[in-house]
C-alpha cells in the first residue's frame, strides 16, 4: 500500500518517503588529508545531519579540500502550518492586464526603473521594462498601459528618486544583481530611505528584483514586492495593476 | 573558401574586410586631433610615474589635471614634463612628486626649444618602452622554459574583491589546470577616471585593477608557475574610463592578456564613443607594442540582444574589431575576438547553431586565437543544468578549436562562483576537452545542412551590416543600436570631458615610439 505523506513532519525525500537524505557541498580551509574527512564528517554531524556521509573530497590548493557530502536530516516542518502563505497568486496575461487598467485606472501606469548603485547589470532591468522582454514575453514598454522609464545600469539611488518624482511615477522598480557581501541589502535599504525622506513612500509602489531578492527579504527591507529568478514582466504588471487598483479603491 | 568546411563563399569574406577596412579608416579620421586624459595620465605612467598623494589621487592624476586646469594639455603633458626635466634635471616622478607638493607650476617654468625638449622626453620614454620590454622578454623565455598547456587556453576568473584571496582562488584553478587568470575588477571601476593606488581588499564582483593588485597576482602565480612547471598567465580589463593607463600598468607588471574593447563601454557602460575609441586606440597599441594578447568583447552583445537574431552583429564587429586592433599595431596572433555561446536553451538544434557561429568565427579569422565565452544569460540558478549547458559549450570550443575558452561555471547567474565552483567548471572542461580531443578533425558538415546554412546566411546578414555601416559609418551605426541593441549618441556619455583638442606642437612620445615600432 502506498505510503501517504504526514504533512505536520515534513522531512526531505531522496530515494523513498521518510529518508531524510540531503545533499550538501562545501570546502573546508584545511590541508587535504583524513584529518580534513573527519572534520567534515563532525561538522554535518554539528549541523544536525545523521549519518553524514563524505562522497567525494579532493584538494583544490594547498590547505583547501572540498567535499561533496550527503547525510539524514532529522528536522521536521509542519506543512499545514504554511499553506495559504501564497505562491499561489494568479498572474494575468498582457491583454487581461491591458484591460484590468482601462477599467480600473482609466490611465497610463508610469514605472521608473534602474539597476542601481555600483551594480552594471542591466539584463534584470532590461527584462522586465524593454520592449524585448525575456522569453518571448515583452517587457512593460510594450503595454499600452504604461509609460516606462528605464534607466538603465550603474544608477545612483538618489537619480532614481529624483526621476521618480519629476515624472510622477507610480512605482519604482530597482534591479539588483551583484550580491557579494550583501551589497544589495545596503543599496536597497538607501532607497526605500530616501523616498521616504522625500515623503513619498505612501504614494508610490516600490518593487525589486534580482536572482537573490525574495519577497521575504523585499518586505523586510521596506518594499511593497521582490521578485526572483522565474519573474516575467505580466508577473510584475499583473502585480502593479492589482496594487495599484486597490489603493484607488481604497481612496475612491 | 579552401579548407572550409563551412564552404564561404571567398568573395563575400573579401568585401566584408574590405568594408571593415573603410570603417575603421572612417574612425581614425573622426577620432584624430584629439587626445583624452586618460591617454595623457598613460604617458605620465610610461614614464614612470607611480604612487597618490595625501588624499588619495593618484600622482598621474595630479600632475595631468594640473597642466589641463593650466590650458596646457594641447600640447601634451609629455611636453610639459621634457622641459621640465630640461629646466630642473629632475625625473618625471620628482616632478609629480614636486606639483603634488606645490612646488613647481609646470607652465610657468621658461620653456627650452621644441626640439631639446622633444629629444629629452622621447630618449626617458626609449628608456622605459626598453626597460619595459626586456621584462617582456625575460617573461617569454620564461614561458617557453616552462611551457604553458595547449589550446583552448583555459580562461578562469577571480573575483573576490579582495586581492588576498584572489591569490587563494588562482593558485586552485591553476591547479585544476587553469592557464589564464582574469582580475575581474570590481563593478564599479569603469567610471572612475582614475585608476586607485594600492592593493585592495574590499571590491564588489571583482577586485580593483590597481597596479599593487596586479603586482600582488603576478608574484603569486610566478611563484606557482616555478614550483609546478607550467606558465599560468594574468589578465585584467583594459576598459571602462581607464583603458589606456591599465595597459600601461599591466605593461609593468607583465600581464599576458588583458581585455581590451570600447564598445563594451560605450553600449553597456555608457561611456562616450570618441573618448572611448581615442582610449582603445592607445591602449591597444601598448598592448599591441609589448605583445598582450587583447580580447574584444563582442560575446557581451549576446547578454543584452537575442544570440540567434544578433549573430550578425557579432560577426560584422568581430570584422570591425580585426580591422581597428590592426590599425593600432596589433598583430592577428594577439588579437582574440570575442564570440560566446548564448543560444536559449529550449531552442531546437541550438547546439548546432551554436557550432556553425563558432566554427565561423575560427573560418574568418584563422590567425586570431579567438575567446569563446561560456553561456550566462539563460542560465537560471539550476547549477546542474548549467553545468549540462556548460558540456555543450566545452564540446563546441575543442571541436572547433577555440585559441581561449574562459570556462563555464555552474553557479553562473547566482552569485560571483566560490572556489571550488570553479574548479568544478575547469573539471568539465578536462573531460570534454580530452574526451573530444580531435573530434574537430573528424568532422565536415553536410553539404547545404543546417550547419553551413546557418554560416553562410549570418556571413551574408553580416556583409549586409558591413556596407550599411561602411556608408553611414560606426558612430551612426551605434546610434541605431546596431550592436547589443543598446543606442548611443556620440555627443553623449561620461567621460566626455575629458577629451582635449590637441594643438599645432601636440607631442606623445609613447605613440610615435611605438608607430615606429610598428611600421619600421
Amino acid at each position: 500500500m502506498p505510503r501517504t505523506v504526514d504533512l505536520t513532519a515534513v522531512t526531505p525525500y531522496a530515494d523513498h518517503l521518510g529518508d531524510g537524505l540531503v545533499q550538501l557541498s562545501f570546502t573546508l580551509p584545511v590541508p587535504y588529508s583524513l584529518a580534513a574527512r573527519k572534520a567534515a564528517l563532525e561538522l554535518a554531524g554539528k549541523m544536525g545531519f545523521e549519518e553524514p556521509e563524505v562522497v567525494h573530497y579532493q584538494q583544490l590548493t594547498d590547505g583547501y579540500t572540498y567535499f561533496v557530502m550527503y547525510g539524514r536530516c532529522v528536522q521536521t516542518v509542519d506543512f499545514t502550518a504554511l499553506q495559504g502563505e501564497g505562491f499561489d497568486i494568479e498572474y494575468m496575461g498582457e491583454e487581461e492586464i491591458e484591460s484590468f487598467a482601462a477599467e480600473h485606472l482609466g490611465r497610463r501606469i508610469v514605472v521608473v526603473g534602474a539597476s542601481t548603485g555600483s551594480d552594471t547589470h542591466s539584463v534584470g532591468i532590461d527584462a522586465m521594462l524593454n520592449l524585448k522582454g525575456y522569453h518571448g514575453h515583452h517587457g512593460l514598454e510594450g503595454y499600452r498601459s504604461f509609460q516606462t522609464y528605464n534607466l538603465g545600469s550603474q544608477v545612483p539611488n538618489s537619480v532614481l528618486v529624483a526621476k521618480a518624482i519629476e515624472v510622477g511615477a507610480d512605482a519604482i522598480l530597482v534591479s539588483q544583481t551583484v550580491t557579494q557581501q550583501n551589497l544589495h541589502v545596503h543599496n536597497l535599504t538607501e532607497l526605500v530611505e530616501m523616498v521616504e525622506a522625500e515623503g513619498k513612500r505612501g504614494e508610490i509602489i516600490l518593487a525589486c528584483g534580482g536572482p537573490r531578492v525574495s519577497s521575504e527579504l523585499a518586505k523586510e527591507l521596506g518594499y511593497d514586492a521582490g521578485f526572483s529568478k522565474g519573474t516575467y514582466p505580466h508577473h510584475l504588471a499583473t502585480f502593479i495593476v492589482r496594487e495599484l487598483a486597490a489603493r484607488v479603491a481604497t481612496a475612491g | 573558401m579552401s579548407g572550409s568546411k563551412l564552404d564561404l563563399d571567398p568573395g563575400v569574406v573579401a568585401a566584408c574586410r574590405q568594408a571593415a577596412r573603410q570603417i575603421a579608416e572612417q574612425v581614425t579620421d573622426q577620432i584624430a586631433g584629439r587626445t583624452t586624459l586618460s591617454v595623457e595620465r598613460s604617458v605620465t605612467r610610461l614614464l614612470g610615474v607611480d604612487g597618490a598623494d595625501s588624499l588619495d589621487v593618484p600622482l598621474p592624476n595630479v600632475l595631468v589635471d594640473h597642466v589641463h586646469e593650466r590650458g596646457g594639455l594641447g600640447h601634451g603633458i609629455a611636453y610639459w614634463l621634457g622641459n621640465t626635466m630640461l629646466q630642473t634635471g629632475r625625473s618625471p616622478q620628482e616632478i609629480a612628486d614636486s606639483v603634488s607638493a606645490g612646488e613647481i607650476v609646470l607652465t610657468e617654468i621658461d620653456l627650452a626649444d621644441d626640439r631639446a625638449i622633444h629629444d629629452r622626453v622621447a630618449e626617458e620614454c626609449a628608456a622605459r618602452l626598453k626597460e619595459i620590454s626586456g621584462r617582456f622578454d625575460e617573461r617569454r623565455a620564461m614561458r617557453e622554459r616552462l611551457g604553458e598547456g595547449p589550446p583552448p587556453l583555459r580562461y578562469v576568473l577571480t573575483a573576490t574583491g579582495d586581492v588576498y584571496e584572489d591569490v587563494v582562488h588562482a593558485k586552485a584553478v591553476a591547479e585544476a589546470g587553469g592557464d589564464i587568470i582574469a582580475v575581474i575588477r570590481s563593478t564599479a571601476q569603469s567610471l572612475l577616471d582614475y585608476v586607485p593606488y594600492g592593493p585592495t581588499t574590499e571590491g564588489y564582483g571583482g577586485t580593483f585593477a590597481t597596479q599593487a593588485n596586479f603586482r600582488i597576482m603576478r608574484e603569486a602565480m610566478d611563484e606557482w608557475s616555478e614550483k609546478h612547471g607550467r606558465y599560468v598567465r594574468l589578465s585584467s580589463f583594459c576598459s571602462g574610463l581607464c583603458m589606456s593607463e591599465i595597459a600601461s600598468m599591466g605593461a609593468w607588471e607583465g600581464f599576458d592578456n588583458m581585455v581590451n574593447d570600447a564598445l563594451y563601454g560605450i553600449l553597456y557602460r555608457d561611456i562616450n564613443i570618441v573618448r572611448g575609441l581615442i582610449d582603445q586606440r592607445v591602449s591597444r597599441m601598448i598592448n599591441g607594442y609589448f605583445g598582450v594578447v587583447i580580447n574584444t568583447g563582442e560575446d557581451n552583445y549576446l547578454r543584452t540582444a537575442d544570440a540567434i537574431e544578433a549573430a550578425p552583429s557579432v560577426t560584422a564587429s568581430q570584422f570591425i574589431n580585426h580591422q581597428l586592433a590592426r590599425e593600432s599595431g596589433v598583430p592577428d596572433g594577439q588579437i582574440a575576438l570575442g564570440d560566446a555561446f548564448e543560444i536559449d536553451v529550449p531552442v531546437r538544434n541550438g547546439l548546432l547553431y551554436e557550432w556553425a557561429q563558432a566554427q565561423l568565427t575560427r573560418e574568418l579569422f584563422p590567425d586570431c586565437p579567438i575567446k569563446y565565452m561560456p553561456p550566462t544569460r539563460h542560465m537560471d540558478g539550476n547549477l546542474f543544468r548549467t553545468h549540462a549547458s556548460d558540456t555543450l559549450f566545452n564540446l563546441v570550443t575543442i571541436a572547433t578549436g577555440q585559441g581561449v575558452q574562459t570556462i563555464g561555471v555552474p553557479t553562473e547567474g547566482i552569485f560571483t562562483p566560490h572556489i571550488h565552483d570553479r574548479v568544478l567548471g575547469l573539471q568539465n572542461v578536462d573531460y570534454v576537452f580530452n574526451a573530444a580531443h580531435d573530434l574537430g578533425e573528424e568532422i565536415e558538415f553536410k553539404r547545404g545542412g543546417i550547419i553551413q546554412t546557418r554560416a553562410q546566411e549570418v556571413l551574408a546578414a553580416a556583409h549586409v551590416l558591413l556596407e550599411r555601416i561602411a556608408q553611414t559609418g560606426l558612430f551612426e551605426a551605434i546610434e541605431q543600436a546596431t550592436f547589443g541593441d543598446v543606442s548611443r549618441g556620440v555627443e553623449d556619455g561620461r567621460g566626455i570631458e575629458g577629451i582635449v583638442t590637441t594643438e599645432e606642437g601636440y607631442f606623445n612620445p609613447v605613440v610615435d615610439l611605438m608607430r615606429e615600432a610598428t611600421y619600421a
